[in-house]
């Protein structure tokens, strides 16, 4: 006889694990307890010391699908005599940090119970178990247990209560688990709050058919789901797409769509095997795709674009909502720049002016998740926007840190929270100079350090005056420490891939706050968690207007043209001079005079500048939007590099005024977009693989990071990545965080934790 | 906040930084109960008489701009000061600092036109200094005026008194002031003239009390725009101010002039403009009496004070967001990444 205590750590609770420890215990005859701790499982088994083993084995090698298993202590201890086998109360949380496990779409059991008209779940919208169903976005406290979600306002009846209760089902102590008897349900209500009429049946079930005969009409539906509101109308109804993008004020950014099957998505778009299985996976982010030649949606779905965003049903809901040959448009329920929509008071309110029709559920969203946004990249998942379905899993960092609260950025705001050797990225926040998203932002870091019971002792935040992020953090009662920009976008991939030593840190986005109060964003780094020398960056350029020279990147254009040909520019033959504002002499004269006109080595503006002499755009209606485009037409059109330079010295410099000079030469005569696009990609990936090559040479280091906004353009970090690969450099990407700024508050994290450790 | 260890140019913007400076270096020093108060003018109670004293610094660069020149500038930004203290002013001084080789001509004109202004003010200049400094340490002529004002009978201009509901009232279009000394300073055609603002305000404030001596606070939007200045009463007040952008009064060419240049008006400096806020019930007559006044006809109501988001200025925009209107801690830098 032996007795063992076990603790597991990990992704333990609401995963099903406890069911599965008690099926395991009598399978292998032992008896004792099992109970959530907090942040672990705890057990005790006894019995007969092989079989006992082979329990402690089977955790491993049997554990439940969505179970992640991090750590399992085994000690021996008296045996006690204990015959039968129980699943105790949990203990409340005892100062440590638990792991709180992210929303997961419907497994396939449920799934076929909601549409098995035999199943008592038949078309139940909340149909859920240990392996599917909400976490995060219903979870007030932990440890986790119905009574600490907003399932408490359910009681179980009977029947789901027999569930709960037995080991053997696969419901046991599903804490959302619920039925059409006891659960929540739908309603679909008017934009006046009254119930829709023609809806006979009284059980409900039929609001799902007549939402789909609103949507059929061309009506525009704001559907509460589980992160947050989402506004639905057809997507092959130009009418219902155009009306929507008017009343969300939205003009050319994307929507995304749900289809009803992965034939659906196939009928539209390209589908690789890597995308059919996340498309199809227990997370089910929006995953943007090639549209395929009979892609047939509205023009207004995505106005332009070779691509588009395309998620499967992730709820019962959804599953009710739409046929398998369906295609609707997703988008996430709010006016342009406001934080999603959750609470059905506020939604009714800000969505009155967009939705003809809400269908509306009374089981309270307590945290808000915003669809994530993936592409594939080299067969891989790679995450533009983490949200549903990641957070809040943490990230693991090879070494422990100081409690830290990293503040993040300004746009695509996330922050993150650290415990020993976890990092918890934050939910995508978004646009914090939006107020409502600012609050979002207070609230949804409050809600973070009570979940996971962490008392920063440190704060981080970006160089950059202004941001409200650092106004924030200085706000703070803690030790404060800044970090630059670039630095935290290389330091976030060193920490998932547990980099210790120095990296050549290739840091391309829009802009950032440099040491030296320009703005940078054609940085080279040679970096590690504690500090940074620039070891190079693109040439100075001047940005007239300075925020409006982002919004319209044809002020670049004009300056870099006017620096190389001087009034002149007036005589080249391409469509940019003819579309030059009247008032371009002045703007000129007030960037030579310094006026609102600051430096930068932005590496985006010089994808937006070149869009703009292509003649793609001369402003933009969406960030990133005129690079974006510019992406989207080299496609995979084979580019010839066009002469840039580089200035040497101790900090070099990434000359790219011959490219321009080139690229008005080469439109002059009248070579199409997609080549001048395509050369220019090719321009900057070798450029950008010279100058590491150069890096390289004088300082031997071998590992190289690529990261910021500038790399969510595929084709770019193709050509840049295949070429380093060639060199025998090792390259480095950001797996588990986005490249853009959503992934910056890791960086910041990691790295302050590092200096105050050093002070 | 780390006000750093040098003086930078954002030190004297009016921004965040300045804030930091006062209250972290001078405020802590000075310590006193009426220093405290943080107004732009200090209230003295001499033998039972209530009294407004204030001072500014004026080095605006160039001396002469569309609409006025440093001397205008001196005496009506005291003069504001008081009056928007509540007061009626009454006294300045004037010390004057001179670069050697200073024409005589430009500092005759300077001073004829501190004349005309406190003329117009209904102030006196009773006292003065003068300093000349040799040539290259100043540029040309810096003039600093000091003022005394009686308060109004009545009248008590306080942040304990801001609540929410209270209406906020802009006296004019923002942004004159910054956009003609800028052009001029740099010598930029602009598509259309621009006049500065620049103005003494007694009379309107004048006129504004007479009617509602209870309004509870009167501001100046100098350095740092309207955006600062409601910031500063936020923060002072604990209260929050929500703004309608389409609102706010701003003219078609200063608006043209900040699309071309990428500033925001809101945080361009005014010299003859005055925030009110007022109970709502006082709202239209106080308004009538700021549009029947030269200085006020473009007077209007820009937004209300809230209970939320407190201590910060929200402005709703044409499409519908709320967006955070920030005190800057130095110039207007791109936040895009
Ligand atoms: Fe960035
Ligand atoms: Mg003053
Ligand atoms: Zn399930
Ligand atoms: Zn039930």
């Amino acid at each position: 006889m032996v007795r063992l205590r076990i603790t597991v750590h990990g992704i333990v609770q609401g995963v099903g694990f406890r069911p599965f420890v008690y099926r395991l215990a009598c399978r292998c005859h032992l008896g004792g307890w099992v109970l959530n701790n907090g942040d672990s499982v705890c057990i005790e088994v006894e019995g007969e010391e092989p079989e006992a083993y082979e329990f402690v084995n089977a955790l491993h090698q049997e554990k439940p699908p969505l179970a992640q298993l991090t750590g399992v202590s085994v000690d021996v201890c008296q045996v006690k005599g204990e015959a039968g086998f129980v699943i105790k109360d949990s203990l409340p949380s005892q100062g440590q940090v638990p792991m709180v496990s992210p929303d997961i779409a419907t497994c396939p059991d449920c799934r076929r119970e909601t549409l098995n008209s035999k199943d008592r779940r038949f078309q139940y919208p909340f149909t859920n178990c240990t392996n599917c169903g909400p976490r995060y976005t219903i979870i007030k406290n932990m440890p986790y247990d119905r009574i600490a979600t907003t399932m408490t306002e359910f009681p179980m009846c009977p029947v789901c209560q027999k569930e709960y209760d037995d080991p053997a089902d696969r419901r046991f102590h599903a804490q959302p688990n619920a039925c059409p008897v006891c659960g929540p349900n739908y309603r679909l209500i008017n934009r006046n709050s009254t119930e829709v009429s023609e809806v006979s049946i009284p059980d409900g079930k039929n609001v799902f058919i007549e939402t789909k005969r609103l949507i059929a009409q061309g009506k525009i539906v704001a559907v509460k789901g589980l992160g947050g509101y989402h506004l639905a109308c057809d997507a092959t109804n130009p009418v219902a797409v155009d009306s929507l993008r008017r009343r969300k004020i939205r003009e050319d950014k994307p929507f995304a769509v749900m289809c009803g099957s992965l034939e659906a998505v196939k009928q539209q778009c390209l589908v690789s095997q890597v995308e059919a299985e996340l498309l199809t996976g227990a997370v089910r982010p929006i995953v943007l795709l090639d549209k395929s030649p009979a892609y047939n949606l509205a023009q207004q779905v995505a106005p332009g674009n070779p691509r588009i965003g395309v998620m499967l049903p992730y709820t019962p809901a959804h599953e009710l909502l739409l046929g398998p040959d369906d295609v609707w448009v997703m988008t996430s329920g709010n006016t342009s720049d406001e934080p999603i929509a959750y609470e059905d008071g506020d939604a009714l309110e800000r969505l009155n002016p967009i939705a003809d029709y809400f269908l509306v559920h009374n089981r309270d969203i307590y945290r808000r998740a915003d669809d994530s946004v993936v592409r594939i990249f080299s067969g891989k998942p790679y995450i533009l926007r983490r949200s549903r379905g990641y957070t809040p899993s943490p990230i693991h960092l090879a070494q422990k840190t100081v409690p830290t609260l990293a503040c993040g950025g300004e746009l695509k705001n996330s922050f993150c929270l650290t415990y020993g050797n976890k990092a918890y990225l934050s939910a995508h926040i978004g646009d914090l100079e939006n107020l409502a998203t600012y609050n979002y932002y207070l609230e949804s870091i409050d809600h973070y350090r009570r979940l996971f019971n962490i008392k920063p002792q440190i704060a981080a935040y970006d160089l950059h005056p202004e941001y409200l992020s650092t106004k924030y953090a200085l706000s703070l009662a803690l030790p404060k420490v800044a970090v630059q920009h670039h630095h935290a976008h290389i330091a976030a991939v060193m920490a998932e891939h547990g980099l210790y030593e120095p990296v050549i840190g290739v840091a391309f986005d829009g802009t950032g706050y440099g040491t030296d109060g320009t703005l940078w964003g054609g940085e080279f780094l040679v970096a590690d968690y504690y500090n940074f020398t620039r070891a190079g960056h693109c040439k100075y350029l001047t940005l007239p207007g300075g925020t409006k020279a982002v919004k319209e990147p044809w002020r670049l254009a004009a300056w870099l043209l006017y620096e190389l040909f001087g009034t002149n520019l007036t005589g080249l033959r391409i469509p940019f001079i003819r579309d030059l504002p009247n008032e371009w002499p002045l703007i000129m004269e007030a960037a030579k005079k310094g006026i609102n006109s600051p430096l930068t080595s932005s590496a985006g503006r010089l994808f937006d500048a070149a869009a703009s002499i292509i003649g793609l755009r001369n402003s933009i209606n969406y960030e990133g939007q005129a690079a974006v485009e510019l992406e989207m037409i080299a496609g995979k059109t084979t580019g010839n590099p066009l002469p840039y330079s580089i200035i040497p010295g101790t900090v070099k410099q990434l000359d790219f005024s011959s490219s321009f000079c080139a690229l008005v030469e080469l439109a002059q005569r009248e070579h199409s977009k997609d080549y001048l696009a395509a050369s220019f990609h090719t321009t900057i990936a070798n450029a950008i693989v010279e100058m590491v090559q150069l890096i390289n040479s004088e300082t031997g280091i071998g590992k190289v990071v690529l990261s910021g906004g500038v790399f969510q353009n595929i084709r770019l970090l193709t050509e840049v990545a295949n070429l380093l690969q060639e060199k025998c450099l090792r390259v480095y990407l950001p797996w588990q965080t986005p490249p853009n700024d959503g992934g910056l508050a890791l960086g910041q994290a990691i790295i302050a934790a590092e200096k105050y450790k050093r002070s | 906040m780390n006000i750093g260890d040098r003086i930078l140019l954002a030190h004297g913007s009016g921004g965040k930084l300045s804030h930091e400076l006062v209250t972290g270096v001078m405020a802590p020093v000075f310590d006193n109960s009426i220093l405290a108060e943080m107004h732009d003018g200090a209230f003295l109670n001499i033998k039972g008489v209530q009294l407004a004293f204030t001072t500014d610094s004026y080095v605006v660069k160039p001396r002469f701009f569309p609409g006025g020149d440093i001397g205008k500038l001196a005496v009506c930004g005291t003069v504001n000061d008081l009056a928007v203290s509540g007061a009626e002013p009454l006294y300045l001084s004037a010390g004057f600092v001179l670069e050697e080789g200073l024409a005589l001509a430009e500092l005759e004109r300077i001073v004829a036109s501190m004349g005309l202004a406190a003329a117009e003010a209904g102030v006196q200049i009773v006292t003065g200094d003068t300093k000349v400094v040799e040539r290259g340490a100043i540029d040309g002529i810096y003039i600093n005026t000091a003022g005394i004002g009686a308060v109004f009978p009545g009248v008590h201009i306080s942040a304990g008194r801001v609540k929410p509901g209270q209406d906020v009232i802009v006296s004019g279009c923002l942004g004159d002031h910054a956009i003609a000394v800028m052009s001029e300073r740099h010598g930029l055609t602009l598509p259309a003239p621009v006049v500065s603002d620049c103005a003494p305000l007694a009379g309107m404030v004048k006129d504004i009390l007479k009617i509602a001596p209870q309004v509870p606070m009167l501001r100046d939007p100098t350095r740092g725009g309207l955006a600062t200045a409601l910031n500063e009463i936020a923060l002072q007040t604990g209260m929050g101010i929500l703004l309608e952008e389409t609102a706010i009064p701003v003219r078609p060419e200063i608006k043209a002039v900040c699309d071309i240049l990428g500033f925001d008006p809101l945080y361009l400096a005014n010299e003859g403009k005055v925030i009110v806020l007022v109970e709502k019930q006082d709202t239209e007559k106080v308004l009538a009496a700021m549009k029947s006044h030269p200085y006020g006809l473009h007077s209007c109501v820009i937004g209300a004070v809230t209970a939320r988001p407190a201590g910060q200025v929200g402005i709703k925009t044409a499409i519908g967001g709320t967006r955070m209107l920030d005190m800057l801690t130095g110039e207007q830098l791109p936040r895009i990444c």
